[in-house]
């Protein structure tokens, strides 16, 4: 079956063009959806992408975090739909409070835009299921707010549940405090919930998805989550 | 009661000028008047010091779809594709609040290019701090960044390449130029015309307030020590508002239903009005009580003269008026009607049913004063003491170099721009150019920016030719070929003869350079006045140019690819230090005379480049500028890793001094490194093609080696180089360095 893949645009979200392009690349049909909408039927992914949703004004996401298509957003995790933050996107999961933590400033306190290594912790998520894990990816990051909080009890329940899916290393897969570029708790890069179908994340597959463009290794995000969504519809079927 | 010279001074106008007003205009203007006639009068606006020189550059050329005069320069890249681009200085904003200074350059230059019809795909900027040792510049330097990284990164438009230099000169006074590039279909240019008359004026964007009022009247003096509290002329950015005021107004001009547009940018309504009705060849009628504010009791002199940020004014037919107005609503964007075209060739300006303004376009447009400036050739310019010998090792040379603030890695300022947003971006920041593909094509476009003010400094003749030729190269680099420029002359004030020379020298450089060249000019921007107490900048022209690449497929990158691959020398080097950044750190002087440019040899170095990057033979090419050879083969080495740097062995001719022969800046001269078994065909077309080339040695181990015969001369491993280079920047930046 096809997979279809919603786009939540909020106004200020700058990354939804080049979303839409690698899923396109990936073989993914997707759509926009304008924050004002109230309903996500008939996506089996939504995907929160980067930018600054209103101009990020007040903190991070906050904002976006009420808009009116969040309560859809909501009912479609509930439902068990997928869900993938990607930067901002991130962002505005944590201030939905669907994901645990918080984000601060980058350690330099300066933006930092460079290509980074992460390595898969988890493979077995629907948005990671075609990595190896300990695979190293290598993607950029572009934030100045990507430097993830989580206090003690939170992060050991992370790492107990299995939710800690990224965490910056150097190319050979060293979680190293050098290859850490934001000051990260753990260096974590992406987690993902308790019930593994929503995802956060500081790198931007969308920006790794194209050899001319130095990486594809962001198109085994898209492609993880294709292959899941039609892998379980064909199991619902059967 | 002010007296009329005190009036006459805070507008920035000359007794003459004034005359001239009151003659043509059969009576005194009134206060509103004034200020309009003042913004539209400035060095700014009307060009009055420069017009007469920047008219002699070549502006035709067979892809070139609008030229000057317009909001921006567009070139056809064919296929129906055109690009936009422009170049806009906001060096005295930068200097007195840098944050807001550089990120309303940013959303200043973003709005030329989308009136135009373009979506904006891409920022370079050209910047210039005092020395860092200052906290001043540490704190100037910090903010300008900042204040770029936060407007274009909000926007989503990537800043993709640039330069960054140093020298005292620039302490008080920053150079803060923004380039940007847009694409956009060849038959949907849109242009800053109000046509029909009967057509409605639409305000659309924030609301004005008292923010940069004045700001191109200050952009247009000298500075002096009251100057920081000028604070409050400097507009205060907001990108977000200006990335729905850019959607919204893309999406009317895709659906067709905008006559004219143009943004406010200098001297905001006053300037978009009657400019728009200046090009129409019409006139204009606004109310000022439709204007949407956000301070209170504004008076109709702030409201026509504000420099509020993220502001359109738009022309479009009573038919189309609603659902231009329900569009902006979508968006969330204010807009309203607050007048219509008119046939008169007046700019007529009122207050509910008061009237406040009412000036002839053709005097406030077409009669500005001209000026014919008195040039002197400086006694200082040709400056005592030839380069003759730099007293250095060889080793202190190259580690002094790689760790100088202009050739140190720039690293601390890129990465706080986002330059991968759109993913268009092959090439980014740090390489000769940059390259950004377009999507749904094969094609991509190289960009980059040249200029250096410390050679302008010894002969603004040479060093604008050079930054014509240079940036020719760096396109060439990258396998992409030059259709034009837009440049942005940063001078001093042009009211000093000294000055006016520089000026005359630096555009008769860029003449001869473009004529030869063959590339159209297709505008630009001047920046005069770059002075703080009498001190002047060094003249700094700055040269943006943008080439084509019809297959991306075949970019070619700076850094060295692969072990066993030889480094070839392309083109002559005169080992002579004049001019050179080795000179100017060893000695304190650069010298007095410039290394010329043979543009002759210059374009065939070019048509070689570009057919061994056809014929897909080149692995890397990067040019020899600041730094000579030996800057030029470290950089391949250091951009070339990605967590380990590959090292190269280079042999120095015996007949040379070898610092001279590594750190002269001659230019025409370019590093690429080929495949062992392309060598000989390569060396065999050099030679058919008569072009001087020299084999430099080969890429392998980890060190950088310089060897004289079988004699070393220097070794060290590229990673203990790379080190340096990586890390002054942020040193300097924290006042450790020293």
């Amino acid at each position: 079956m096809s997979v279809r893949f919603g786009i939540v645009v909020f106004p200020g979200t700058n990354c939804d063009l080049d979303t839409k392009a690698a899923l396109e690349a990936s073989g993914v049909e997707s759509h926009f959806v304008w924050h004002t909408a109230t309903r996500l039927d008939g996506f089996e992914c939504v995907i929160l992408p980067g930018g600054f949703a209103h101009g990020d004004y007040l903190r991070t996401g906050a904002i976006a975090a009420f808009s009116p298509i969040i309560p859809a957003l909501r009912r479609h995790i509930d439902a068990g739909g997928l869900v993938i933050g990607i930067c901002n996107g991130f962002q505005v999961l944590l201030e939905m409070g669907v994901l645990p933590g918080a984000m601060m400033r980058n350690r330099s306190l300066r933006f930092i835009c460079r290509f980074v290594h992460v390595l898969v912790e988890q493979a077995d998520t629907p948005f990671t299921m075609n990595c190896t894990p300990g695979q190293v990816l290598r993607m950029p990051i572009s934030h100045f707010e990507g430097n993830y909080y989580i206090d003690e009890a939170g992060l050991k329940s992370l790492i107990d549940n299995r939710q800690v899916v990224l965490r910056y290393c150097d190319a050979e897969g060293k979680c190293t405090p050098e290859s850490n570029p934001n000051g990260a708790a753990f260096n974590i890069a992406g987690i993902c919930n308790a019930d593994r179908n929503v995802f956060g994340l500081m790198p931007h597959p969308e920006r790794a998805s194209d050899s001319l463009l130095g990486s594809v290794d962001g198109k085994l995000i898209f492609e993880s989550i294709a292959e899941s969504v039609s892998g379980r519809s064909i199991g619902q079927a059967g | 009661m002010t007296g009329l010279p005190d009036v006459l001074r805070e507008h920035n106008l000359t007794t003459e000028e004034y005359e001239r007003i009151v003659e043509r205009l059969g009576r005194p203007p009134n206060r509103v008047e004034l200020g309009i006639f003042s913004a539209m009068w400035s060095e700014h606006c009307c060009y009055k010091s420069s017009k007469r020189y920047l008219s002699t550059l070549p502006t035709s050329g067979e892809r070139v779809i609008q030229g000057q005069g317009e909001n921006a320069g567009v070139i056809d890249l064919g296929d129906g594709i055109a690009l936009v681009f422009k170049i806009e200085s906001h060096n005295h904003p930068s200097f007195i609040e840098p944050f807001q200074g550089a990120a309303t350059g940013v959303g200043g230059i973003l709005r030329d290019i989308f009136t135009m019809g373009a979506r904006p795909f891409a920022i370079l900027d050209s910047l210039h701090f005092g020395n860092l040792d200052e906290p001043r510049t540490r704190y100037i330097m910090r903010g300008v960044v900042s204040g770029i990284s936060f407007y274009g990164n909000c926007i989503g438009v990537p800043t993709v390449g640039g330069q960054t230099l140093f020298a005292d000169c620039y302490s008080k006074i920053p150079l803060v130029n923004v380039m940007c590039a847009g694409i956009a279909g060849k038959d949907k240019i849109f242009l800053g015309k109000a046509s029909g008359p009967g057509n409605v004026v639409i305000y659309a964007g924030s609301r004005t307030g008292r923010d940069g009022l004045h700001g191109a009247t200050m952009a247009s003096s000298a500075f002096d020590e009251t100057s920081e509290e000028r604070r409050p002329t400097v507009q205060v950015g907001d990108p977000f508002a200006e990335k729905l005021v850019m959607d919204s107004c893309l999406e009317l001009m895709q659906r067709g239903l905008i006559e004219g547009i143009q943004d406010m940018g200098a001297a905001g309504l006053a300037c978009s009005t009657s400019e728009m009705a200046a090009r129409g060849g019409t006139g204009i009628r606004i109310d000022l009580s439709k204007v949407p504010r956000r301070a209170a009791n504004l008076t109709p002199y702030e409201i026509m003269l504000s420099e509020s940020q993220e502001r359109m004014l738009l022309v479009v037919t009573p038919q189309h008026k609603e659902e231009v107005l329900d569009v902006f609503s979508k968006w969330g964007v204010k807009a309203v009607a607050i007048g219509i075209v008119t046939g008169d060739g007046t700019l007529v300006v009122d207050e509910g049913t008061k009237r406040v303004a009412e000036v002839p376009l053709a005097l406030l447009i077409g009669q500005c004063p001209v000026y014919d400036r008195p040039t002197a050739r400086p006694p200082s310019q040709a400056r005592p003491g030839a380069v003759e010998r730099v007293d250095i090792s060889l080793k202190d040379a190259i580690e002094a170099l790689v760790g100088s603030p202009n050739l140190c890695d720039k690293r601390w300022v890129f990465e706080q721009y986002d330059h991968l947003i759109g993913t268009n971006t092959v090439v980014g920041p740090g390489a000769d150019a940059a390259v950004l593909r377009i999507k749904g094509t094969k094609k991509a476009v190289a960009l980059c920016l040249d200029g250096n003010g410390a050679k302008a400094a010894i002969d603004p003749y040479w060093a604008a030719v050079s930054a014509v030729a240079e940036s020719f190269l760096n396109v060439c680099c990258t396998g992409g070929k030059p259709l034009a420029i837009t440049n942005c002359l940063n001078f001093g004030n042009p009211e000093q003869p000294s000055v006016m020379w520089q000026f005359a020298e630096a555009t008769r450089g860029l003449k001869d350079a473009c004529e030869l060249l063959k590339l159209p000019v297709t505008g630009g921007n001047v920046s005069f006045y770059n002075e703080t107490l009498g001190e002047s900048i060094f003249p700094t022209p700055i040269v943006g140019m943008v080439g084509l690449l019809e297959d991306v497929r075949l970019v070619v990158r700076p850094g060295f690819k692969r072990a066993g691959d030889v480094v070839l020398l392309l083109g002559k080097t005169d080992p002579r230090l004049d001019g050179s950044e080795l000179a100017g750190i060893v000695t304190g002087s650069r010298g007095k005379e410039l290394p010329p440019v043979d543009l002759e040899a210059h374009k065939r170095l070019s048509q070689v480049l570009l057919k061994l990057g056809r014929d897909g033979l080149l692995q890397s090419a990067h040019d020899c500028s600041e730094g000579g050879i030996a800057l030029a083969l470290l950089k391949s080495c250091f951009v070339a890793g990605d967590g380990s740097w590959p090292g190269v062995t280079v042999s120095v001719p015996s007949d040379v001094d070898p610092v001279a022969w590594l750190f002269a800046e001659s230019p025409s001269r370019v590093i690429v490194s080929v495949k062992q078994e392309d060598v000989r065909r390569i060396m065999r077309y050099l030679e058919r093609q008569h072009l001087e080339h020299t084999v430099l040695g080969e890429i392998g181990g980890d060190a950088f080696r310089v060897k004289s015969g079988h004699s070393s001369l220097f070794s060290a491993t590229v990673e203990h180089l790379w080190r340096i280079w990586a890390s002054k920047l942020e040193e300097l930046l924290a006042g450790e360095s020293k």
